[in-house]
Formats: structure tokens, sequence, C-alpha cells
């Protein structure tokens, strides 16, 4: 197709006449206009977007509630017939091995911004599981993705993609961290401005890990979900795009890419359970959207999988929620390592205590030392170095074991969405020391000795 | 009691695109029905058939949320800044 043309890839031409007969007729035009003009027809999949409360229709602009009914958020609509023509697994394998090669189901209209963003490993974590006593259990390996080693990338790239075809110069966002890594990088690929916000006690990797992409950072000093009211502030005055805010619905889809890749992964079927960490409960709903399209358009088989949340107890606002049975949040303040999850007024909580409910899930709370504990664990089992996130969500999971509510046959799921080298204040006091000597045997030799008595007090054995 | 109300984008086509306007009030209720009468049809969005404002709408007393003061209750004083900001998604 030579729409897409100047993209990195070559992308499967579509088998059935979705928009087919435009192809002849633009195929030989080369001025940018007609480029546009082909992009939009023949390659965009969304048609508008909706409310997700009461179903109210608006256009696919930048905007983020249904401001003409009941302020609920909006979401990106598809036009499913169009997908299901188009895709089929050999398409899909055949595309990038990046989050693009599901384009078809993300709301961009041409060419992505594609830094080799997601397909990121899939590891079956035997060591681990044989620790917790579970026999299926993958680790999704979101701290090795590109290009700032979260999952966020993921939804930066379709964020940004979308941000440059409606028209913005400025981009913009207010983050625990990994959006203003992710957003700051991005941009800067793609030679757009950008400003981001984030609270000023964040760690110093997540604070450098912005600021060497040189974008205007501002360090607010509040929390979270102060910086965010401040961002909405902002929102209304300067003709920014917002990731998370005037760009949600968009920003907020490539966060399905996690449910497509771990169905691709796995051999095109769907897991029996997952368990992912919950800051405002998007991520956690957006992996269902990707689970559900798949079915819907027919690349999986229909089966239940249960839906299962962590949160660190300092900032656990849908876990106490769900404990205590309400479909309302009732927001905190946060105060836990967990940084880059603490979001004390989540926007996503009822949505996500409804799909834990709804499937049979979870959503629970761990102490802040267990989150050390389940960075180590997954670290010292599988060589897997994530964060807090991480830790909170291999937490819960070794809680939810133990509770038995996780079956140990099971086709399990964890996502780790960070990595830990971005927060290593979290785990410096509790990873030990090196030996250091001198650059003779003799004092290797007795450091060897000690080290040996040492690991030996604190060994314990990993299954056989 | 002057309050200063900042409105959202979404609600600024009720305000002549003010996005922040002046009213007196005593209470976050009051302050409801106060904008009401300035700008009428401004309610229905902020609020459902029972009163209560939307789910997805968070308002700030001089930045705190008030679901950590007495909700609609919460009392103002003369000089308060009230924020109405639609929630966003994380983080
Ligand atoms: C590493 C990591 N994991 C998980 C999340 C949770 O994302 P969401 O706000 O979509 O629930 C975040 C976002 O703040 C994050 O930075
Ligand atoms: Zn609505």
């Amino acid at each position: 197709m030579i729409a897409v043309s100047t993209s990195r890839f070559q992308y499967p031409t579509p088998q059935v006449g979705f928009n087919g007969s435009f192809y002849p007729a633009l195929l030989a035009c080369t001025n940018s206009c007609c480029r546009a003009l082909t992009a939009t027809l023949s390659r965009s999949t969304f048609t508008g977007l909706r409310c997700k409360e009461c179903g109210h229709p608006y256009e696919a602009s930048a905007r983020h509630v249904c401001e003409d009914v009941c302020f609920g958020p909006l979401e990106v609509v598809y036009d499913y017939d169009a997908i299901r023509n188009r895709v089929s697994r050999a398409s899909i394998e055949a595309g990038p091995t990046s989050i693009w090669r599901y384009r078809e189901f993300l709301p961009i209209e041409g060419d992505p911004i594609d830094v080799g963003t997601g397909f990121t490993p899939l590891l079956k974590a035997n060591r681990l599981a044989r620790r917790l006593g579970l026999r299926n259990l993958y680790i999704k390996n979101d701290g090795v993705n590109m290009p700032t080693l979260s999952f966020k990338d993921r939804v930066v790239s379709v964020a940004l993609t979308r941000a440059r075809e409606l028209g913005f110069t400025t981009v913009s966002c207010a983050s625990t961290g990994n959006l203003a890594n992710s957003t700051a990088a991005i941009a800067a690929h793609a030679g757009m401005e950008c400003c981001v916000f984030i609270p000023s006690d964040l760690e110093m990797g997540k604070v450098l890990g912005t600021l060497i992409y040189n974008p205007t950072l501002m360090a607010v000093k509040g929390n979270y979900d102060q910086v965010n009211r401040l961002c909405s502030e902002v929102a209304n005055t300067y003709g920014w795009g917002f990731v998370n805010i005037n760009l949600r619905p968009y920003y907020s889809e490539g966060s399905k890419t996690l449910g497509y890749e771990v169905i691709e992964q796995l051999g095109w079927q769907l897991p029996d359970h997952i368990v992912a960490p919950l800051a405002s409960g998007s991520l956690f709903t957006k992996i269902r959207k990707g689970f559900e399209e798949f079915i819907k358009v027919g690349l999986v088989d229909e089966k239940p999988v249960r839906f299962s949340g962590a949160q660190a107890e300092g900032c656990s606002p849908i876990a106490q929620a769900f404990a205590e049975g309400r479909d309302f949040i009732t927001p905190v303040k946060p105060n836990t390592i967990a940084k880059s999850i603490a979001i004390g007024n989540p926007a996503d909580g009822p949505y996500a205590i409804d799909l834990a409910n709804r499937t049979k899930g979870t959503i629970a709370a761990v102490s802040d030392q267990e989150i050390i504990d389940g960075i180590k664990l997954l670290a010292e089992t599988e060589g897997v170095f994530t964060e807090t996130a991480g830790g909170t969500t291999i937490a819960v999971l070794k809680k939810l074991v133990e509770q038995g509510k996780i079956d140990p046959g099971e086709t399990t799921v964890a996502y780790i969405t960070g990595n830990g080298l971005k927060t290593t204040e979290a785990v410096a006091s509790s990873v030990g020391e090196p030996h250091t000597i001198e650059p003779q045997l003799a004092s290797f030799n007795a450091a060897w000795e000690r080290a040996q008595s040492l690991h030996r007090a604190s060994w314990e054995p990993i299954g056989a | 009691m002057a309050i200063q109300v900042l409105i959202p984008t979404p609600l600024q086509k009720f305000t002549a695109d003010q996005s922040s306007v002046e009213l007196e009030a005593t209470s976050v209720d009051g302050l409801l029905e106060a904008l009401e009468g300035r700008f009428p049809g401004i309610l229905a969005r902020l609020t459902d058939e029972s009163g209560k404002l939307r789910r997805f709408l968070n308002v700030y007393v001089n930045s705190e949320d008030i679901r950590f003061l007495d909700n609609q209750a919460t009392a103002l004083a003369d000089g308060d800044e009230v924020s109405i900001v639609p929630a966003v998604a994380g983080g």
C-alpha cells in the first residue's frame, strides 16, 4: 500500500473490500493531500468516541469526558466488522514486532510513531512457580519495554501518534514517574515540544529518566492527585495535548496490547487468571478490553479469565472498596514506597472493582515490606528486576496463592509493568553489600569463606 | 461570602467561556444552587437526578477533595476557592 510506504514496515494489505474500491484510484496519486486521504479512508478502523456511562457519541477529537450529559469517561468506538475483515492470525504474525502489529485495533489514522514499543517477553516462570506452589505461571515482562522500560511506552506511543494527527505540537502529562519518562522520550523522538508534571518526591531514576530527554519538567510540591488537578486546570487554558487528560481515550487504548500479546504468546489462547497492578485502574480494564476484542473478531476462543488486581497498602482505595463490597471509591492520601502506583483518587476504580467481581477475581493490598520481598523474590527466582509496582504484583500473587485464590494448575499471567533500576532506593538497604577485597588470592579466599557461611545461613532451597 | 469557582473547559459553554466565576455561598450545595441561578442548565451536568454530584466529577475546596471534608455539605468561607475537575486517568 502506497499510503504506508514511508513507515519502517509493510503492513499486510486488507483482504476484503472495506473501502477497497478506493485503492485503485488513489494508488497512482502521490501528492500529500491524497496520501492523507488514503490513510484516513483505508487505514483507520475507529469511528469516534462514546461515553462509557451513558453511550452518548462524540467525534474523535481531543476530549475525554461526556460533556453533553454525564461527565463519564469517553471511549474509542471501532468498526469491528472492518477489523474482522482485515486481520487474521497470519496477518498479525507478519506484522512488526511492536504494538503496531495490532494497529487495526488502535485509534490512529496514519503512520504510527514506532519506537519499537511492545512485544516484550512472556516468560514461563518455573522457578517462581515452584516457590509459590503453582504449575503454570508466566511473567509478562514490560520492565524491558522500549524506549523507557515500562508499560507506559505502549500508551504514550498511541497517545502521541494521535496527538500529532490532531495537530498538537506540545504534549504533556501528569505522572507518577513512568509516564513522564515515556512522554519525554517519545516526544523527543517525534520532535514534539514537551512539558511534564510529577510530584516532587519521586525517585532519582524517574526524575533523571525524564530530564535526560530535555523536556520542561515541573516537580509539583504535592501528591499525584494534586498534580493531576493542577494539570486539569492547565489543560483548560493551554492548548496542549495531555496524554492522560484530553488524549485519555486514545492513550488508554494502548494498554490493550498487553492483552493481545499475551494471547498471541500463549499460542493464541487466553490465560485462566491474570494479576496486574492498579493505580488509576486503566491498565487493568484495558487488558480485559484487549481479550474481549480478540474474542469478538474471532482470533481466540472464548473462555472465562479471572482478573485480580494489586495495590500497595499505603495507597489502596480500590482494594479497600473491593473488600468492603462498595462500588464507589473513597479517595486516600498515598503513603507508600510504590510511588508509581500511588494514585489516591483512581478514575477507573469503579470499573476495576466491577471487573474483579464479574470475573471472580480479587483485589488485594500488600505492605511496603512485602513489596520489597516481592521485588527480591522475582529477581532471585527469575532474573527479572522490577520496580515497586512489579513487587506489588508479585507480593499480591503470593498472597492470593496462600489464600487459595489461585488454583495451582491455572495458567496465570503476572504483569510486570516497570523496571527495578528506576527505583533502586526502594531496595538499596535490603540487598546486602559487595565483598570489597584486595587484588590478592588470599584476600579472595578469606572473603569467599565468609560469603559461603553467610550464604548458608540465609539459604533456603528452591525446589529440587 | 465571595467564592471563586474554577470552571473546567467542558462547562465553560455555560459560563460564556469564563474559566473562573465569583459567587456567594456558604456550602458546596449552596454553591451548586448559586451556579444554576447564574448559569441555568449547569446543575443537570454537575449532579444526577437526586442532586448528588456525578461520580466522575471531583470537587475541591482550597485544593482539598470534598470527600476528605463534608462532601456536598462542606462549609465555605469568604475567599475560598472551589475547583470542579473531571476525573482523569493515571500515572
Ligand atoms: C509501573 C506501573 N505499573 C502500573 C501502573 C498502573 O497504571 P494504571 O493507572 O493504568 O492503573 C503504573 C502507572 O501509573 C505504572 O507506572
Ligand atoms: Zn455520558
